[in-house]
């Protein structure tokens, strides 16, 4: 694997990951349970649909075969995309929407906190403007982990059945591959060692303060999404986001 | 991007012969008549959104930067600057995007924050660069009644750059423009 190709893996995985998430919340939008929910989850997608389309434009622009942003976007099947299993995953009730959210934040703030000293100066910059948004993004779903941990009875055994469910997906975010590797000896791609360990904490800690119990270290884990590997949620999600660009090509308005 | 575009937003009696190659001092007054798409009392540049304008031979070099990562203003206001420009006769012009600095509230001038607070949505408090943004709620004063008393409803409001709050006060609810 040449740095190239280590380098266009890897802004498809970032990329994937946060129009993934996106498509996820949009889902929500006309469904959340108040208002200001809904308006919260519309944005946080719209932020992350934008770093998405920052992301995906280098990545094109790399691979320099003619494909755009929107080309990544829509043209791709389920095996080629790259995103993180966790984004992938059903919006279920509330709770779960949240307990996807968080852990994912967690991860993707200390992840941008990291690329925003990579030594490719394009990564460097897209990760600093999105931490920005980030910050915010964190700062939401924390505290409705703490707010529904530490609220009702119901709300707790939600809280606590949701982070369960959605933690076998965890542990992917903090896995290197061969292209990590490569790019991190580069001084591109961010530690996943040291991300993993300022997640770890930020995890037990809102965790704690929620009265939730975390599930145990050595929990099974999912893999594969970042090889192109998923779950059978990733197709529906793909058949309803590229329905209209494959039945219409080249479709405008 | 050259592209011929009519505004509904803006009207300029400022044309420029072609060829000519006005100050960017005078470009620079040109694009303070464009207005934010979402909050038209302030205008592109006092918000800071773009950067930098550069005489590269004929051809002028407008570097903007957006607000927010999915902003979608982002795109109409290129076109709003674009067609600003081509109506003052420079024809001739090339937007550029630019990332790197992320664009900050710290960037909005002082006027500007005043027309916000007229307009109803409380400008950003505290400067971005001073303070952290993780678990410090800053102390929002209501535009309306001038009360500090304010509690926040929402962390995302109307559109990606402002939060919903309520004055607890004269019991208004009001956006507030997030510092960051």
């Amino acid at each position: 694997m040449t740095e190239k190709q280590a380098l266009f893996e890897y802004l498809l995985r970032l990329g994937d990951s946060d129009m993934i998430l996106a498509q996820r919340l949009c889902e929500l939008v006309g469904h959340a349970p108040a208002l200001e929910e809904e308006m919260a989850i519309g944005n946080v997608a719209l932020d992350l649909l934008g770093q998405a389309r920052s992301w995906l434009e280098y990545a094109a622009e790399l691979e320099d075969a003619g494909r755009d942003a929107d080309a990544l976007a829509f043209l791709r099947n389920e095996r080629e995309y790259r995103n993180l299993l966790i984004v992938e995953q059903a919006n279920g009730n509330f709770a779960d929407t949240m307990a996807r959210q968080y852990l994912f934040d967690a991860w993707h703030y200390y992840l941008l906190q990291a690329l925003k000293t990579s030594a490719d100066d394009r990564i460097a910059a897209i990760a600093a403007k999105g931490l920005k948004e980030v910050t915010y993004h964190l700062r939401r779903s924390s505290a409705w982990i703490k707010r529904l941990g530490d609220g009702t009875d119901e709300s707790h055994e939600k809280m606590q059945a949701a982070i369960d469910e959605i933690w076998t997906y965890s542990g992917e975010m903090m896995v290197a591959d061969e292209a990590d590797q490569l790019l991190q000896a580069a001084g591109i791609a961010a530690d996943l060692e040291q991300v993993k360990q300022q997640w770890q904490a930020h995890v037990a800690a809102t965790l704690a303060e929620a009265t939730l119990t975390q599930p145990a270290d050595d929990s099974y884990m999912q893999t594969g999404g970042k090889q192109g590997y998923h779950t059978e949620q990733l197709g529906f999600l793909l058949a309803e986001m590229q329905y209209l660009p494959r039945a219409y090509p080249g479709a405008t308005w | 991007m050259v592209q011929q575009h009519d505004s509904k937003l803006i009207a300029t009696d400022r044309l420029w012969p072609a060829g000519t190659r006005p100050s960017t001092d005078a470009i620079w007054r040109l694009l303070e008549e464009v207005p934010d798409p979402e909050v038209p009392v302030v205008n592109v540049v006092e918000l800071g959104i773009v950067r930098d304008l550069n005489w590269r031979d004929d051809t002028l070099e407008v570097t903007i930067t957006p607000t927010y990562s999915g902003c979608p203003a982002t795109h109409f206001i290129e076109e709003e600057i674009s067609a600003a420009l081509n109506r003052a006769g420079l024809t001739n012009h090339r937007l550029v995007q630019r990332l790197a600095p992320a664009w900050t509230t710290d960037w909005i001038t002082e006027a500007a924050r005043e027309k916000l607070r007229a307009f109803g949505i409380a400008p950003p408090e505290g400067a971005a660069s001073k303070r952290t943004l993780l678990g410090e709620d800053p102390e929002v004063t209501c535009p309306h009644c001038g009360s500090k008393h304010t509690e926040q409803v929402s962390e995302f409001g109307s559109t990606a750059c402002k939060a919903l709050y309520r004055c607890t006060e004269c019991l208004e609810p009001f956006d507030y423009f997030k510092c960051i």
